[in-house]
């Protein structure tokens, strides 16, 4: 069963439709590989999944159950989404721990004024940090990281998402979380998604290397100019004519 | 001595409205400049409470605040439609605003004349007449105003501050409804900034609008942008030199006249000098 789904949702940005009518679904506790050329709309698709636009049309639906018009940036984490975005947005001025804690804490105004972080939310902070590998620079601001710690960081705060104190976060966004990465921090990033997988957590997959789709996903959507291209197992889906064609054509 | 004390009353006030604003602007990224508009309030609540009705001082201060905040609230939530410069621009026009109230409500203020003859604070038949005895006074409640700073911004809501500032759109995906963080922020600083309104209307015993233009705010802003951005220490510190450094133009020779004058120019100076050289000023840890 999708655990999401989208409905004819279509964003355009002045002329160019970034998703046009796309209907997809995502299966849960699958890792789905989301592909396509280069402004195909994946980003798009993240992005409208999570609040950060509006869609012009269309609709979502959670679970084959709730289905909405409209989704509010701060409201996506309730429907235990969370994401990392394609070019890594960090607090850069905030010491790489605090990155973590930010996400641990309460969620209500009040009693987020009288909560002052405790030793299990460290406790937390340090089994994230020590799976990206970043415990050691935990008190470096974020803005001095190399670019590959941006982006393992980026990974660590939402797994620090679903940590069970209130945001169990269950469909994780990556967009393309490799990209730029030295393959030491390839093996890590591996690790997580393939982590998230055995605790049945859904996972969403934007990435253009192909032999690490092959190689992680149990599903592959295509999109092409914001429109489903094809979709099945990775080597149905990279074995199709209109595939083939949409990335030679680049 | 009674000159020393002058001094310690003005940087206690300045302090106060100094943590007060970088609550907005260093922790939260909210770059208000309309803090003297609140400051305004306070003081006016006091001079016409005390004058006109005979208030006690510290009631007459929780009036205040009372007011600031529902004031601030209404603005806060005008200006969370708007964001960075357009914020500025915006809080800007609400410090002219709220100037203009001062100065053309006269039923209420007195206009440009002002209103005259407030009282020192009175409390359990304590007075604080005295300048030293007020100086304590403003003292601890500056004490106070810092302490209450450092709780809030070292709490899980003041984290969360930080990362409005840092990139609110991405602190809203993991769940926080930022308008509630900066709304509440905006509120507390705007309660603050009254009390010294309050203080400074009992000590000078005499309030205008021309104290709370918009020339104020910027004075504000540039202690904390000197001090350093996002840190309570560095506000304090900011208040300390801006408030000395005229003084000691006076006493390097300049005449009264001209250490005035010459007061704008170096503020201005030292403004952009910062942004050259050290864009966190003295102990900030946050970069506009
Ligand atoms: N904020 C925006 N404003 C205007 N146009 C946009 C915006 N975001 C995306 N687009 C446009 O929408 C289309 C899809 O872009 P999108 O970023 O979703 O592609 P993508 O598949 O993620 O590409 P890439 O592989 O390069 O990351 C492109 O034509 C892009 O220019
Ligand atoms: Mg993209």
């Amino acid at each position: 069963m999708p655990i999401l789904e989208t409905k004819k949702i279509t964003k355009h940005f002045d002329g160019v439709y970034a998703i046009d009518g796309l209907s997809v679904g995502f299966e849960e506790g699958k890792i789905t590989g989301l592909i396509g050329p280069n402004g195909s709309g994946k980003s798009t698709l993240i992005n409208l999944l999570t609040g950060t636009f509006p869609f012009d049309k269309g609709s979502v639906v959670f679970s084959s159950s709730e289905e909405v018009k409209e989704l509010l940036p701060y409201e996506v984490s309730d429907y235990g989404i969370t994401r990392t975005f394609q070019d890594v947005r960090l607090f850069e001025q905030m010491p790489v721990i605090d990155n973590i804690l930010v996400v641990l804490t309460k969620r209500n105004v009040v009693s987020s004024l009288f909560e002052k972080h405790k030793k299990f939310h460290l406790d937390k902070a340090e089994e994230v940090l020590k799976k990206v590998n970043l415990w050691e620079k935990r008190d470096e601001l974020a803005v001095n990281l190399s670019y590959g710690q941006r982006k393992l960081l980026e990974i660590g705060r939402i797994l620090a998402m679903s940590d069970g104190f209130g945001n169990n976060s269950n469909i994780f966004f990556f967009d393309e979380p490799f990209a730029g990465l030295f393959p030491e921090m390839r093996k890590i990033v591996i690790g997580v998604i393939e982590h998230l997988k055995q605790q049945g957590k859904t996972v969403v997959l934007v990435e253009h290397n192909i032999d690490i789709i092959r190689e992680l996903c149990d599903h592959v959507i295509v999109l092409d100019n914001g429109k489903l291209l094809a979709e099945g197992t990775p080597d149905e889906a990279l074995a199709k004519r209109e595939v083939m064609d949409a990335y030679l054509g680049e | 001595m009674e000159y020393l004390i002058h001094i310690g009353i003005l940087i206690g006030i300045y302090s106060i409205l100094a943590l007060s604003l970088n609550l907005t602007v260093g922790f939260t990224g909210l770059l208000s400049i309309t803090q003297a508009a609140f400051y305004g309030i306070g003081a006016y609540v006091t001079a016409i409470l005390l004058t006109s009705y005979g208030m006690n001082f510290f009631l007459s201060i929780l009036v205040g605040m009372f007011i600031s905040g529902v004031i601030s609230f209404i603005i806060g939530f005008v200006l969370s439609r708007f964001d960075g410069d357009y914020f500025a621009l915006g809080s800007f026009g609400f410090n002219i605003i709220v100037y203009s109230i001062f100065l053309n409500w006269q039923s209420l203020t007195r206009g440009p004349l002002g209103i005259p003859g407030i009282s020192k604070p009175e409390l359990f038949g304590l007075d604080f007449n005295e300048n030293i005895v007020f100086l304590g006074l403003v003292t601890i409640f500056a004490l106070l105003a810092y302490l209450l700073s450092e709780f809030i911004v070292n709490s899980s809501f003041g984290r969360v501050l930080k990362a409005i500032r840092e990139d609110e759109k991405v602190i809203q995906v993991y769940g926080y409804n930022t308008l509630f963080y900066k709304l509440t922020i905006f509120v507390i600083g705007a309660t603050f900034a009254s009390i010294a309104g309050a203080f400074f209307a009992s000590y000078i015993t005499y309030v205008d609008p021309s104290s709370f233009a918009l020339s104020e705010s910027i004075f504000i802003l540039a202690i904390i942008i000197l001090g350093g951005l996002a840190n309570n220490k560095g506000a304090v510190l900011g208040a300390f030199c801006l408030i000395i450094l005229p003084e000691l133009l006076r006493f390097v020779g300049f005449s009264s006249d001209i250490a005035a004058q010459m007061r704008q120019v170096t503020y201005g100076l030292i403004l952009v000098l910062l942004m050259l050289y050290r864009p966190q000023g003295l102990l900030g840890e946050y970069k506009l």
